[in-house]
């Protein structure tokens, strides 16, 4: 392993350093309610949900909001702002009391 | 070389000036804003080339300012203390874990509350466990032959961190003393320009202090103990070099007076040590053994060298400028675990002076004294008869 001084690092290496462990909860998007319509996309603050072509149907795309979980601090801003209550806050199971 | 009649504040600006900083960023707070006015007038006048002077809106942006500075090489300087100087801790841990050496005058000032703007040393030792070097200087020809020696100390490769310069408030910032003020000539022959071994461009873009997850955390915090522990021997090197070329040897990590055979010492650090020092020559004249340790670094802590100034005493007199509420002193804390299995000296730690108030030297004499007649312990002394009340 090297340390480098001053823990500099170049770019990308961030994308080594996952930080999808940080939350208690992770979004959940139900496909059915979601309309692909990008809000959540555009609130994220960790640049870690997109919307995604996932389909077509007659000659139209199909996207559905789709969650990085390597990087999702788990915030819950997505779920605040979908306007068809889509995304669900899950507790993880690891925090789940049996 | 010339000698003048300068205050505390001039000492400090005219030997930062002569390190040629690039960038020196300050917020206004007593007793320090003389030094960074005196480096706005120098400024203002083109004495300092290559040069960018900020005015920040706290002492939080001064340090994020010179944090962003430092990243790209360039040489900084920023002076504060007490509220300003907690005000900017979260930024100054950052800055030491980027290994960025920014160099600091600290005009020691007691903290809030109660309000007070007078000396003690509280202020820098709530800053103890950051990992930035702190030296505590006597008078102002000290303060101003280390500014010169804290930037070659912090931008020693082997040290890479930042360098508080602790000077007293009031005490040392607004006296006047004769100061033999440095040359240009004389600095430059001694520091060369700061060649950073690494540095932020807009072409070569870098994360300074990125995260570290648990997996390798660890390992940044070993590589800055290592640090702080080559920056003894840079420092002792420093110190050495200074003494040879200016001809004004401030001693080492630490430095002392009649310890060779002495059965009681007094330790102590800052302005008052010039005090201590005319109590100890004092009794050395009436025959008593006394002997002085003045402890110039407090971090990285001179372990080595105090065990061996204090091997053969019977007692310490640890005078303290400040208090870990809830233990006790925290010079005497970090001196009890050095001599820890190495001495069965008794230590007797009194807190004088905070907030300002008044070390007669009567009262130095009078501690040095009774620790011959009382337990080892804290003590605060100086303090008047009171009572506590609610309103």
């Amino acid at each position: 392993m090297k340390i480098t001084l001053g823990a500099v690092s170049k770019p990308y290496t961030s994308l080594k350093m996952k930080t999808g462990d940080w939350g208690t909860h992770w979004p959940k998007v139900d496909e059915e309610l979601c309309t692909g319509c990008g809000t959540c996309e555009m609130f994220c603050p960790d640049m870690c949900i997109e919307v995604v072509k996932v389909g077509e149907e007659n000659g139209k795309e199909i996207k559905k909001a789709k969650v990085n979980y390597d990087y999702c601090k788990g915030c819950g801003i997505c779920a605040e702002v979908c306007p068809t209550k889509a995304i669900k806050m899950e507790l993880k199971d690891i925090y789940k009391v049996i | 070389m010339v000698r003048k009649v300068v205050r505390g504040f001039y000492a400090v600006a005219h030997a930062v000036k002569l390190c040629r900083p690039n960038v020196i960023c300050a917020y206004p707070i007593t007793p320090q804003t003389e030094i960074v006015e005196n480096l706005a007038a120098m400024y203002a006048n083109g004495e300092l080339e290559n040069c960018e002077y900020i005015t920040a809106e706290s002492e939080f942006g001064a340090a994020s300012i010179l944090v962003g500075a430092s990243a790209t090489g360039a040489r900084t300087f920023t002076a504060t203390c007490s509220q300003g100087l907690i005000l900017m801790s979260e930024v100054l841990w950052n800055a030491a874990g980027m290994r960025l050496p920014i160099v600091m005058v600290i005009a020691n000032r007691s903290l809030s509350a109660p309000l007070s703007i007078w000396n003690d040393h509280q202020d820098s030792m709530a800053m103890r466990d950051a990992c930035i070097m702190q030296v505590y200087v006597e008078n102002n020809q000290e303060a101003h032959d280390m500014i010169p020696q804290a930037y070659k100390i912090a931008e020693n490769r082997d040290v890479m961190l930042p360098f508080m310069v602790c000077m007293d408030g009031y005490k040392l910032t607004h006296a006047y003393e004769p100061v033999d003020l440095l040359d240009q000539e004389t600095v430059d022959k001694f520091l060369p320009p700061y060649d950073p071994p690494i540095k932020l461009t807009t072409k070569d873009p870098l994360t300074f202090g990125c995260y570290a997850p648990p997996h390798c955390y660890m390992e940044f915090r070993v590589v800055m103990q290592r640090a702080m522990e080559r920056a003894k021997k840079v420092m002792e090197d420093v110190f050495e070099e200074w003494a040879g070329l200016t001809g004004r040897n401030w001693g080492g990590l630490i430095a002392t007076d009649h310890m060779e055979d002495a059965e009681v010492a007094v330790v102590a650090m800052g302005s008052v040590v010039g005090l201590v020092r005319d109590v100890v020559e004092e009794m050395r004249k009436e025959g008593k053994k006394v002997g002085l340790v003045k402890i110039r670094s407090f971090r990285p802590f001179p372990v080595e060298d105090l065990r061996k100034a204090l091997k053969d005493v019977e007692r310490i007199v640890v005078f303290e400028r400040a208090v870990s509420f809830g233990h006790e002193g925290p010079v005497a804390m970090e001196l009890k675990s050095a001599l820890f299995g190495h001495s069965d000296a008794k230590v007797y730690s009194f807190a004088v002076g905070l907030g300002g108030r008044d070390i007669p030297k009567q009262l130095v004499r009078k501690c040095i004294e009774k620790s011959e007649e009382i337990e080892p312990g804290f003590y605060f002394e100086g303090v008047k008869d009171f009572e506590e009340v609610i309103v």
